[in-house]
């Protein structure tokens, strides 16, 4: 059986050489202006909903009830905002939120690591079906592992407690993050840990003051996925966290939902609120992220 | 036309040991495979614990007639012959086939064409940023949560006073307005267009990353040949990230398959059985018709085809990766 860094080796490391930045503004065509005209269009259509969240959570109801979901606001209207927020006690979810998400993004970039280091370094036998076997937690559907997991996190007592979310989440990113990490791995420059080992470093060291630093770009690529995707999810956290002041942020949305007060200006403003926060993250990191899962590997 | 040049980059990444030689051992020399497994420790204990454990559980439970309460109580294959003949259940997975459509095959096709027109003509003759602007507006729908995007479609595609019927209404197209996640003959087509949506961002936002591996001369070589854009783009752009489109496609697969959120926040599988997923019905006979043995039937059987589609795919990728290094 060949090794597995061979079967997993989808992504690979960027060329050596560094990407020319095309700043050099050529001749435009006609045809040019078109395409981009087509490009800005489609941009428009894929951001519809997220100006309709916009102009409606500034809406009063009345207004509204006139005019439907379209048109521009006659006036500002902050009421929805504020009703929102005092209503969930947002700030309490978006603590939760923030703390779910954190944790499982450095705890499961953590534990990647570590399994990539001995599956794409250390080439441990059997690597292959470690792979396949550790990919099953994100094969498996999640209403697959309710009962169980409600079973055994009310055993050990972390039933409503967002550790539960939390080391659940860890397990499921790490998955993804030990498939794409273990392949990058896989093609780490030889050169470098054989000079790292001649100079006596021990394999804790190696993976400290080598591994880590150099595949840095690609670990905070994961960070940044697993943040996001942990944020968005809702089944686990909606079945674990049943107390109010466990919630995340997008479940105290949906089970308002159901309530029959929501005006729908104040579910706009809670759908405003819900997004603004992933949203922000990703302006903040989208020159890393666009850096690519693939980049990094090898300089 | 420029043949041979897509696998140029491939060959930077395969000067490892010929397979087959020595057996393998680390990267590191002189410590062997055996140390490292201390480091696949906590990963394969909380592994253990979170997935494998629940896994077998539900196994067992398919063998299982359980309604919650009471202790299950042994039923043979009762559960899988139920499920073999369930109709419900197949139409499910027809579903999870447009699920495919919808989040595999249409986004990684319009996210190749959409990435390549970003980076060479939107990034090269205007300017990066407005090529990064609109790589991060396209990707906007991946970072909302499921259940605001939910409120959101709830909006436009309400059959009364939804903005979708307004505008129709409002261009004299009255006869075209419809009642659009509400009636059989439409709520899947409009969940399968809300998830290109969804998708579509992610495999744009890997592929643009990817091109930057593309090396300028070769198309500048090409050109020169008197290869066309599309031409360039088969040969050159779809070889060489070629990589980064067995990532998107498997991963996109995997979730198309499980795919859950959007059919609870949108539909609940309805009208009748007309957007019902796999997923989603496992879910209903789990925890709305308390039928836990037959839950877990469809969640095993779910697993079951995703590992497949994932070992399947996996393998034939190496099978071709293989063959281009032999060349």
């Amino acid at each position: 059986m060949s090794t597995l860094t061979e079967k997993l080796r989808p992504v690979r490391a960027a060329a050596p050489r560094p990407p020319k930045l095309p700043t050099v503004h050529t001749r435009k065509s006609a045809g040019d202006w078109v395409i981009l005209v087509v490009a800005i269009l489609i941009g428009f259509f894929i951001a519809v909903p997220f100006l309709m969240i916009l102009i409606n959570s500034f809406k009063s109801p009345a207004d509204y009830n006139s005019s439907g979901p379209l048109t521009l606001p006659t006036n500002l209207y902050f009421d929805g905002i504020v009703n929102f927020w005092t209503r969930v006690n947002f700030p309490e979810k978006l603590w939760n939120s923030i703390l779910i998400s954190t944790v499982v993004a450095v705890a499961a970039v953590g534990i990647s690591m570590f399994n990539a280091f001995a599956i794409g370094i250390g080439r441990v036998r059997g690597r292959t079906w470690i792979v396949v076997l550790v990919l099953l937690a994100n094969m498996v559907p999640q209403e697959a592992l309710l009962y169980p997991l409600y079973y055994m996190f009310k055993q050990v007592g972390l039933y409503d407690n967002v550790w539960a979310v939390i080391i659940i989440f860890t397990v499921i990113q790490s998955a993804f993050g030990t498939y794409l990490l273990a392949s990058v791995y896989g093609t780490f420059p030889k050169e470098l840990l054989e000079a790292a080992s001649l100079d006596g470093a021990s394999r804790w060291q190696i993976l400290w003051r080598v591994v880590y630093p150099i595949s840095r770009p690609t670990l905070s690529v994961l960070l940044i996925f697993f943040f996001i995707w942990t944020w968005n999810e809702f089944l686990i956290p909606l079945t674990f966290l049943v107390s109010n002041a466990n919630q995340t942020v997008p479940v105290a949305i949906s089970v308002l939902q159901g309530d029959r007060l929501m005006d729908v200006t104040t579910t706009s403003a809670s759908a405003l609120l819900g997004l603004l926060p992933t949203l922000i993250f990703f302006l903040i990191f989208q020159r890393t992220l666009t850096r690519g899962i693939t980049a990094g590997a090898v300089k | 036309m420029a043949t041979p040049a897509p696998f140029a980059g491939t060959k930077t990444a395969s000067r490892k040991a010929p397979a087959g030689a020595a057996p393998i051992t680390s990267l590191i020399p002189g410590a062997t495979g055996r140390g490292f497994w201390i480091y696949l420790l906590p990963g394969l204990l909380l592994l253990t614990i979170i997935v494998l454990i629940p896994l077998g559980w539900n196994l067992y439970l398919t063998f299982t007639s359980y309604r919650g309460i009471r202790p299950p109580v042994w039923n043979n294959f009762e559960n899988w012959t139920k499920l073999f003949g369930d109709d419900v259940f197949w139409t499910s997975f027809g579903n999870s086939v447009a699920m495919i459509v919808a989040m595999v095959i249409v986004p990684t096709l319009l996210g190749l064409v959409l990435a390549a027109m970003l980076f060479d003509l939107v990034g090269k003759k205007f300017g990066s940023r407005i090529a990064s602007f609109l790589r991060a507006t396209y990707y906007l729908p991946q970072i909302l949560p499921v259940v605001i995007a939910a409120i959101v479609i709830g909006w436009i595609l309400r059959p009364e006073n939804g903005a979708l019927n307004q505008v129709l209404g409002a261009v004299g197209l009255e006869s075209l307005q419809h009642n659009w996640l509400g009636s059989p003959d439409t709520a899947l087509a409009s969940i399968m267009v809300i998830m290109v949506w969804v998708q579509l961002g992610y495999p744009i936002v890997i592929f643009m990353a990817a091109l930057q591996r593309v090396d300028p001369e070769l198309y500048e070589a090409a050109e020169l040949d008197g290869a066309n854009w599309f031409q360039r783009f088969q040969a050159i752009t779809v070889g060489i990230i070629r990589p980064e489109i067995f990532v998107v496609t498997l991963t996109c697969t995997i979730a198309a398959l499980k795919v859950f959120g959007p059919i609870y926040a949108l539909t609940r599988g309805g009208p009748g059985t007309s957007t019902i997923v796999p997923s989603y019905y496992s879910y209903s006979e789990f925890f709305q018709n308390q039928q836990v043995g037959y839950g877990a039937t469809i969640a095993t059987a779910l697993t079951v085809v995703v590992a497949i589609v994932a070992i399947v795919f996996i393998t034939f990728q190496t099978r071709l990766e293989r063959r281009d290094e032999e060349r």
